[in-house]
């Protein structure tokens, strides 16, 4: 296996792993931030 | 008389390739509505930027200086070649400007009423690692399989911004190739999809029930998406902010006149020069090679393998849910908006003409815009460590 192979495999496995931590924290945020905001009585509250 | 055929002398045979290149952009753009805002310009620059001696790039002129009697080098500057110069190769400026358009256009409220569906937008990226791979073992260097994978983010800027950032040698074909398979969504989609779900999968049904979105989730979004990636990759800082710049315009509610520019004469404006700009890349010595050709068939590569990823992925989670995701919707984490969306849906319908996939499709198909842009700098940001070793 050559070195470009290998970089690529290391790339395709820190990527992957990186954007999900990235996209898995913000999915968390916007559930924590639409409990917080959210209110039944909120009037600005929109679909 | 000479002067006359000169020009048609020196044409090459590579030329006369991109003049048909050319031609065949523009009869994709207009015959059949392929990209037409980026495949006709390009198809055109492909001609201009292929005739010999053409004004439109620079030329170098050997003249005699008849003041002092000796031989001077003039250069000619060519259109075409300055704005690739000044506004992709300098500051990779019209593609990232063009994000900022693209933001106020999005509306994140059924991805934010729906978070679980930010899930796909990362999933259907794997297309890009998965070709860089495949570029790697191709031959291709690391900053050129990197560029060739990006192909794979499904996004035209993204892919012209890295493919430059990494100072690929293939910024035409990978342009090409990105804006000519995002057109071909319709097509390559649904082809990939059934070759990994089975009927029974494709039936099964979502009901929408959306979670409200306050104004205030509105607003902080785009802050804290800029941030929280832009932690973990710098590089994406450039993209995602802009992306976000755009939504958070959009959604202020106070710049209404801000907000309408940003979706109509921004874009209109930068795709009216980007394409032009960049077939400064697609100069025959360039773009014909064999090299070229195997762009073209790793790009298909990339959006059959993100539509592979995503369906797998929504597959995989089903293993532990109860509420069963329909796989399909999995492939709308791609960053062709709003395009795999509606691909999704009629697939959905075709299949069972009461289940209507809309919405999550939609809520997928707009966190895959997040997931191309973070991929795009994660891809830089690791090349980039990995070339310095």
């Amino acid at each position: 296996m050559t070195d470009v192979v290998r970089n690529a495999l290391e790339i395709m496995g820190k990527g992957m792993l990186s954007i999900f931590i990235v996209i898995f924290i913000l999915s968390l945020i916007v559930i924590l931030l639409t409990k917080v905001t959210t209110t039944k009585n909120e009037p600005e509250s929109e679909e | 008389m000479e002067f006359l055929i000169s020009g048609i002398m020196a044409i090459t045979w590579k030329q006369l390739v991109m003049y048909a290149v050319g031609a065949l952009l523009i009869y994709l753009a207009i015959a059949k509505g392929f990209e037409p805002s980026l495949l006709l310009p390009m198809g055109l620059g492909a001609i201009l930027v292929n005739i010999p001696l053409s004004g439109v790039i620079n030329q170098t002129v050997d003249v005699l200086n008849t003041t002092t009697g000796t031989a001077e080098t003039l250069t000619q500057h060519g259109i075409i070649q300055w704005l690739f110069e000044t506004t992709i190769e300098a500051s990779e400026a019209l593609p990232i400007l063009l994000f900022i358009g693209i933001g106020a256009m999005i509306d994140f409220g059924p991805l934010l009423s729906n978070p679980k569906m930010f899930l796909f937008g990362a999933a259907a990226q794997f297309g890009i690692f998965f070709t860089i791979v495949v570029a790697a073992l191709l031959n291709f260097d690391l900053k050129d399989a990197a560029s060739v994978g990006i192909i794979g983010a499904a996004d035209g800027p993204t892919s012209i911004l890295v493919s430059q950032q990494l100072k690929s040698s293939y910024v035409g074909p990978i342009a090409v190739a990105a804006y000519s398979y995002m057109a071909l969504v319709p097509i390559v989609q649904p082809f990939a999809i059934k070759l990994v779900t089975t009927k029974k999968e494709r039936l099964i049904r979502m009901e929408y029930n959306p979670k409200s979105v306050s104004r205030t989730t509105r607003l902080l979004f785009p802050i804290i998406v800029t941030f929280i990636a832009g932690l973990i990759a710098p590089q994406s800082v450039a993209l995602v902010g802009f992306l976000m710049f755009g939504n958070l315009i959009r959604e202020s509610g106070v710049l209404g006149s801000l907000s309408d520019t940003a979706q109509n004469v921004l874009p209109n404006l930068i795709t009216l020069l980007l394409g032009i700009t960049v077939s400064f890349s697609m100069k025959a010595e360039d773009f014909v090679k064999w090299q070229t050709l195997m762009i073209m068939g790793l790009g298909l590569v990339a959006f059959v393998m993100d539509s592979i990823g995503g369906v797998l992925f929504a597959k995989l989670l089903n293993l532990f849910l109860k509420k069963k995701i329909n796989p399909m919707v999995g492939a709308a984490g791609i960053s062709a908006f709003p395009m795999s969306a509606r691909v999704i849906q009629k697939m959905g319908i075709k299949e069972d003409p009461t289940n209507h996939l809309l919405m999550h499709a939609i809520s997928a198909n707009v966190a895959g815009q997040i997931g191309s842009v973070v991929a795009g700098g994660v891809v830089i940001n690791l090349v980039m460590q990995l070339l310095a070793k």
